[in-house]
């Protein structure tokens, strides 16, 4: 149902003259008769219809590349969101994606706002679509080639805060419904820690480097269309991690809450999220196992 | 001490209360213009932003928001997202399957209801308006039949071998979805010139 909602609202005109105002999709209007495209599917103006900020201080040798970056301002809740143009002399930028979002910000457009932190792939700040993948900014090389033109959008299909900052409240929730953390009844043998051997520690590698930078679950096409229900990549990574726990003793508890038809098994196994993850993770293989575990337990 | 800090406190409340009441006028007197510590001392370091506030419920200030929330836009998504062997060949086998199995409910149910509009849908007479079209005709429907067929059936394949929990790497993924691409299609032409 949710699938055919966004095809519908793909292929529906932005405005539509012949539905009546009270047939109309109510929650992106401002008024009845309103005559601006509030819809959240409006898309982004093109590039060549804003204007280019250009490189500050040019260079006789300078390589200049072209960044298109989504900008979308809260405080003109009306406005279209748009393709900002920025050209960049590489010679004076970092090497990175984040670095040209920061030299931009410092000193071509203080407007500019995008969350980061670390600078070096562990907070999961930075996580946007560059060049049509999902990934860390951080941890993004800019490509040399000054003759391809860089497009940045947010991570796809999330409400926009501003510019290239997603509303992520949904995920943090969902993250927090699978409730991640040990759940014993049992008090340990020796009244230390919960131990583990060596085997059963090794089993939660690739799955506790995780940094829930939502990269994966902006990625999948079934978490773009269901994201209310089904759980996404990330969050079902995070499930598995503690199904695989051997200290963990909810384990029934925990695949009982995913034994329905969205929270788990809404993943097709369209693949994005081993494809995109930053970290090299790989969500789909955990996705897998948590099926086959329900299905032969 | 304590009855010098608290003179100072009482002195910059009420310099600020000023400020605040009549900006402009303050921002004249020679006060504004006091040495740094002198200003800092005095409450004169504190910006004051000329924005009128009004007080409001909490339940209103969370409809404010939820009404500005409805205005946010979705990021884009499908149109900017790059082509992948993943997620084409996925959006693939959900439309050829989609196809594949409408066109069969069509099939049958017109096979059904033949006999009451006097429809001749019989092999025999299929085959034979079928033998009648000119070649490329032929050629092209049977290769629109054909493929959607062997892609579902190599990459349903694939899938069930997912569902195991095997070769879901990326470099896997790329070169098993490669080799559907090839013998689908090599096995479609097959068929099409069978």
């Amino acid at each position: 149902m949710a699938a055919l909602r966004t095809a519908s609202r793909l292929a529906a005109p932005t405005r539509s003259f012949w539905r009546p105002s009270f047939a109309a999709r109510s929650y992106a209007t401002i008024t009845e008769n309103s005559s601006y495209d509030t819809s959240a599917s409006r898309p982004p103006v093109s590039p060549s219809k804003t204007s280019t900020v250009e490189e500050p201080k040019p260079d006789k040798d300078a390589r200049i590349k072209t960044f298109h970056i989504y900008r979308w301002n809260p405080d003109e809740p009306t406005s279209k969101p748009r393709m900002q143009t920025y050209t960049l002399d590489l010679n004076k930028t970092g090497p990175m994606m984040l670095d040209a979002l920061i030299r931009i910000k410092n000193e071509v457009d203080p407007t500019l706002t995008f969350r980061r932190s670390c600078r070096e792939g562990i907070c999961g700040s930075c996580a946007m679509n560059i060049d049509g993948v999902n990934t860390l900014a951080c941890l993004c090389r800019i490509p040399t080639n000054t003759a391809k033109e860089t497009r940045i959008y947010p991570l796809p299909h999330t409400y926009v805060v501003k510019d290239l900052v997603p509303d992520l409240t949904h995920f943090y929730k969902q993250y927090k419904s699978i409730k991640p953390f040990l759940q014993r009844d049992t008090p340990s043998p020796d009244g230390k820690e919960n131990r583990q051997s060596p085997a059963e520690r090794k089993k939660l590698d690739g799955l506790y480097e995780c940094i829930l930078c939502a990269c994966c679950s902006t990625s999948c096409p079934s978490y773009w269309w269901n994201s209310d229900q089904y759980l996404g990549p990330a969050i079902l990574l995070q499930s598995y991690r503690w199904l695989a726990d051997s200290r963990d003793e909810r384990k029934a508890e925990r695949k009982e809450a995913l034994e329905n038809s969205m929270s788990l098994y809404r993943c097709h196994t369209i693949l994005n999220c081993s494809r995109t993850c930053p970290k090299g993770l790989n969500p789909a293989k955990a996705i897998a196992e948590i099926k086959k575990s329900m299905s032969f337990a | 001490m304590s009855v010098n800090v608290f003179s100072r406190r009482a002195l910059q409340a009420t310099t600020r209360r000023l400020a605040a009441a009549n900006p402009s006028t303050f921002s004249k007197t020679p006060l504004s213009r006091l040495p740094a510590p002198v200003a800092v001392a005095m409450g004169q370091h504190i910006q004051y932003r000329p924005a009128a506030t009004t007080q409001i419920s909490s339940s209103a200030a969370e409809e404010i928001l939820a009404s500005q929330r409805r205005h946010r836009p979705i990021s884009p998504h499908l149109a900017i997202y790059r082509p992948q062997i993943t997620w084409y060949l996925s959006g693939l086998h959900r439309i050829t399957g989609a196809t594949l199995s409408g066109a069969i409910y069509v099939f049958g149910a017109a096979y059904l209801v033949a006999p009451m509009f006097g429809w001749h849908l019989e092999s025999a007479s299929l085959a034979a308006s079928f033998a009648s079209l000119p070649i490329l005709v032929k050629i092209g429907l049977k290769a629109l039949v054909a493929f959607p067929f062997t892609f579902h059936s190599f990459n349903g394949l694939r899938h069930l071998v997912w569902d195991t929990g095997a070769t879901i790497t990326n470099k896997q993924v790329i070169i098993t979805g490669w080799t559907v691409v090839g013998l689908s299609a090599l096995t479609a032409l097959g068929f099409t010139f069978l």
